[in-house]
Order: structure tokens, then sequence, then C-alpha cells
């Protein structure tokens, strides 16, 4: 399987201080890849790190494309498009205006016009709320206008940070429902950063578990969740 | 009562100018957290520019268009340059470098335009005589004023609030992280946002040199009512700051009045009196939104 996303000796550091010490990561086209580890493993660096947010070395390949020294705007139209940790909803704009910002890297209206009744459609409680302020919604359903904001992007790859973080084990469920939908019917790759070790092993096919930067352990989904190791010594349970 | 009106028509006129800066000192501070202090003397600046060329013989309606766009080109120019390499500096580094800019075009304008008073020109097709209604004299250029702000605020809120610029420029103000994350060029917008505050400010010091000819410290004053006015209105709110300039218009003009020993000379002492006032009671000021943290 072709690799849609594929990042070689990845280093990254914030001002002087490295947090990704070279790390190996491929997601395949269309595929679901978990990003494990504890607390301080350089999970969200490493998202941002691909998305040119912070101090980066490497190489870095998205769709065949050496994507080294573009800018988190380029990537963003280049179909690459994340969903932060903590949401990153605009808390003051209405629900619509959060979708038009999702899509504020497009120039076809109509074509964004179409897109938001499509996000309504995955998330009716968002055309529920659309003329609401966004800041005043709960959590899951801020989640799922971030998810929704992704999507405006139209996105080949999400980059997944944490999407379970506080949230209800029912709507955690509905949430990666719908994240496999997504997946399934429209072909979007997801890179997925998760503590939910149990839930991301579950709908990916493949994982690494990061330790302190580095890369601990990898290999097909099943097999890692499977391990009596893994288990013992990342996952805790 | 007669008199009260009065007053009343030339404090709003006055207030507007004030709204104006105020405008501008608030589209900064909203997107960047930056009070800039040389925002007055950019205006004051820009209206030397605006002098120049109707001294060179073009025409006012010609003359002002092409200031603005340089004030707005000079605007965005300066955050370019000076601003963003400090943007994330101590706030006390980011003071200096505004104070800087105030030293730097009052001395500028200075040395280019000496200190003797310039008469400035009405707007071409605004006549100096006063129209009686009753017994009460409306000044022609003092509507004029009011119509040029209202026309402005109709342009910023189609700009702010209808176009997807304005959406980009208020996201990028608001949520510079998650902008990002969409795509939206931060840096750029909060440039064009300078820039549109520089243009704002050039409006303010050409409306206000008729009135009070143009000389380089003129706008000082404008820029402590300016204050004063954001203060009042409240400093992340845009339309708060032309209703503040307004009623802060007003309380000097009525204040000036029918406060004894206020008179003119101590009609400064009014805005700094507003600023404490407002400070003690309402900190966000009438539009503002206070702002809660969650501990």
């Amino acid at each position: 399987m072709t690799a849609i996303l594929e990042a070689k000796n990845l280093r990254a550091a914030y001002g002087d201080r490295p947090v990704i010490f070279g790390i190996d990561i491929s997601v395949p086209q269309g595929g679901i890849v978990a990003l494990l580890g504890a607390n301080g493993a350089g999970k969200t660096t490493t998202l941002r790190a691909l998305l040119a947010q912070t101090r980066t070395w490497g190489e870095i390949t998205y769709q065949g494309q050496r994507i080294n020294g573009a800018s988190t705007q380029d990537l963003v139209r280049m179909g690459m498009v994340m969903v932060p940790e903590g949401r990153g909803t605009f808390v003051d704009f209405t629900v619509e205006e959060n979708l038009r910002l999702g899509a504020y890297s497009r120039r076809d209206s109509d074509g964004i016009r179409k897109d938001i009744a499509r996000v309504y459609e995955y998330f009716p409680v968002l055309g529920q709320r659309r003329n609401q302020r966004a800041g005043s919604m709960s959590g899951g359903e801020q989640q799922m206008l971030a998810i929704g904001r992704a999507l405006m992007a139209r996105p080949k790859l999400l980059l997944l940070d944490e999407p379970s973080l506080g949230l209800a084990p029912l709507i955690v469920q509905e949430i990666f429902q719908i994240l496999t939908t997504i997946n399934r019917e429209e072909g979007v790759s997801m890179l997925l950063v998760e503590q939910d070790a149990v839930r991301a092993l579950k709908v990916a096919s493949y994982a690494y578990l990061l330790e302190t930067g580095r890369v601990a352990m990898e290999g097909p989904a099943a097999q890692l969740a499977g391990s009596e190791d893994v288990r013992r010594a990342y996952l805790g349970y | 009562m007669t008199e009260f009106i009065q007053l009343v028509l030339a404090g709003t006129a006055n207030g507007c100018i004030y709204g104006l800066l105020a405008l501008a000192l608030v589209l900064i501070y909203r997107s960047t957290h930056i009070i800039n202090f040389g925002q007055g003397e950019m205006a004051m600046f820009s209206t030397y520019i605006c002098w120049s060329f109707l001294n060179a013989g073009m025409g006012y309606w010609v003359a002002v268009p092409l200031t603005l766009i340089l004030a707005f080109a000079a605007g965005l120019a300066v955050q370019r340059i000076l601003i963003r390499p400090v943007q994330s500096a101590p706030e006390l580094t980011i003071v200096i470098v505004t104070l800087g800019l105030y030293l730097f075009f009052n001395s500028l304008a200075l040395w280019i335009y000496s200190g003797v008073p310039k008469p400035f020109p009405l707007p071409t097709g605004v006549r100096q005589a006063s129209w009686q209604v009753g017994d009460i004299f409306i000044v022609p250029y003092h509507l004029f004023i009011f119509v040029v702000l209202i026309v402005l605020m109709l342009a910023l809120y189609v700009l702010f609030q209808r176009t997807k610029l304005g959406l980009g420029l208020r996201a990028a103000a608001a949520q510079p992280v998650s902008s990002r994350l969409v795509g939206i060029n931060v840096g750029w917008m909060l440039a064009l946002g300078w820039g549109i505050a520089a243009a704002a400010g050039a409006l303010a010091g050409i409306l206000s040199a008729p009135i009070v000819q143009l000389e380089p410290n003129f706008m000082a004053t404008v820029l402590i009512f300016s204050f004063a006015s954001a203060t009042l209105g409240g400093f992340d709110s845009p339309p708060g700051a032309v209703v503040g300039g307004i009623a802060l218009g007003n309380i000097v003009a009525l204040g000036g009045r029918y406060i004894e020993f206020i008179g003119t000379q101590l009609d400064i002492v009014l805005a700094l009196v507003v600023i404490v006032a407002v400070l003690l009671v309402r900190p966000a000021g009438l539009f503002g939104r206070q702002a809660v943290q969650r501990v």
C-alpha cells in the first residue's frame, strides 16, 4: 500500500529544547494509524511538527512530495488538516462561522456551502446550533465542531489530537463511529493521537508507541493490542 | 436649551474625531494586545502628507483618499518592520517601541514642516457658513464629520462581518493558534489590522485639522481623549470606541461649560477623570467583555 505520509528521522524542538529525537512514521493511503504513548512522549509535538508548527528536521513526504519547508497554510491547502487537542474552537464565533473558517483555504463558495450541509448531516446537532456561539456548546459538541471544521478543508489526511479527551464514554463512541465512517466512505487517512489506547487500537490498522521522543515499539494494531508486554508497559491495563 | 444643543452638536463633532482615533487604538489592541502610543503621531504625520498634497494643488477629494492609502501602507510597513520582531517580547519592550514611534514621527514632522501652524482647508463642497434652524446654528463641517464616521463604520461593519477577509481578521485577532491551523496567515492579518488602524487614525487627523490648525503636536491631546474614549467604550470593542468617543466629546463640551472651574483649559482633566472612573466602576468599559479566566 502506498503511503500518504511518510516521515523519516523526524526531529522537532520548541526553541532550543529538542522534543522528538528522530522517529520514522508512515500513514498508508486511506488508513488509520495510531500514535500512542504517555503524557510528554511527544505525540502532540509530532503532529505539530508534521504541520510545520514547530522547528522541524528530517524528511517528510506527503502524497509523494517532499514537504519540508512548506508552511502550515500550504499544507492545509494540500489537505493535511489537524483537529487540535482542546478542539481549538473559535469560541466567540457562531458554529457556522467556525465551519467557514475551516474552509478558509478554499475559494469554491458553492462547494463550501455543500460541505457545510454535509457536516450538518454528519453532526445534526451542529445544524441545530448553527447560529449559536460555539463557545457555549458542550465539550462533545465542540469536538464534533472541531472535526466538522477540519472536514471543511476537504482533508486527505486528518491529524487527530486526543479527540476523546474529557468526553463522556457515549460521546466518545459516537465520535469514533463518525471518524471511521469518514475514513471508510470518503477515504480520508488519519493519524490518531489518543490517550485511550484500547479504543485507538480498535480503529487503527497500525500503531506506534512513543516514549520520550522516540518510537519504542510499532506494529499492526491487533498485534500491539494482543501483546502482554505492551499492555503492561504502555497501555496501563 | 439652545446653548445646550449647540454644545452637544460641537461636542459630538469633536467626539467623532476622538472616536476615530480610539477606533484605531482598539483595532490594534484587540488583535495584538499592544497599545500603540504612536497612533496619534502617525495620524498627525499623515495629515501633513495630505496638507502637502493639497498645497501642491491636488484636490481635496483626491488628496484625502491618496493619503489614506499611503497611511494604510505605512501602518502595514510599521507592523512588519518594527512591531513583528518584538511581538513576543515583554510588554514593556513593545511600549517603548511605540513610544519610539511617537518621538520619531513628532520629530520628523517638526524637522520637515517646522512648528509653525498651517491652516488646513475645509473639504471642497462643504461650506463655511452655518445653517440656522430656529435658534440653533448647525456647522456644515460638523455634520460632514458625523456622516464620514457613519459611512466608515458601515464600511468596517461590512468588511468585518460580511467578508471572508473580515472573518479571517477577526479569527486571527481572537485565536491566532487555531487560525493558523485552518490556514489563515495570521502574521499578515495582524499587519492588515495595523494598516486599517493607521488609515482610520489618518482620517481622524485630517478631519481634525481644519478645526484646530495643523502643527506637530496637534494630535497629542486628541490621543489622550481617545484613550479615555477607548477606556469608556471598552478596549476590545470597535463600536464601543466610537460611542465612547462621542460620549467623551459631549462630556468635555458640557463639562467645560457647566462645571465652573473646568473651562476650556482643564478639559483634559475630564478625560483623566473618565479613565479613572471607568477603571474603578467597570474596568472592561461599556461595551467591552469582562475577561473571564477559568482557574
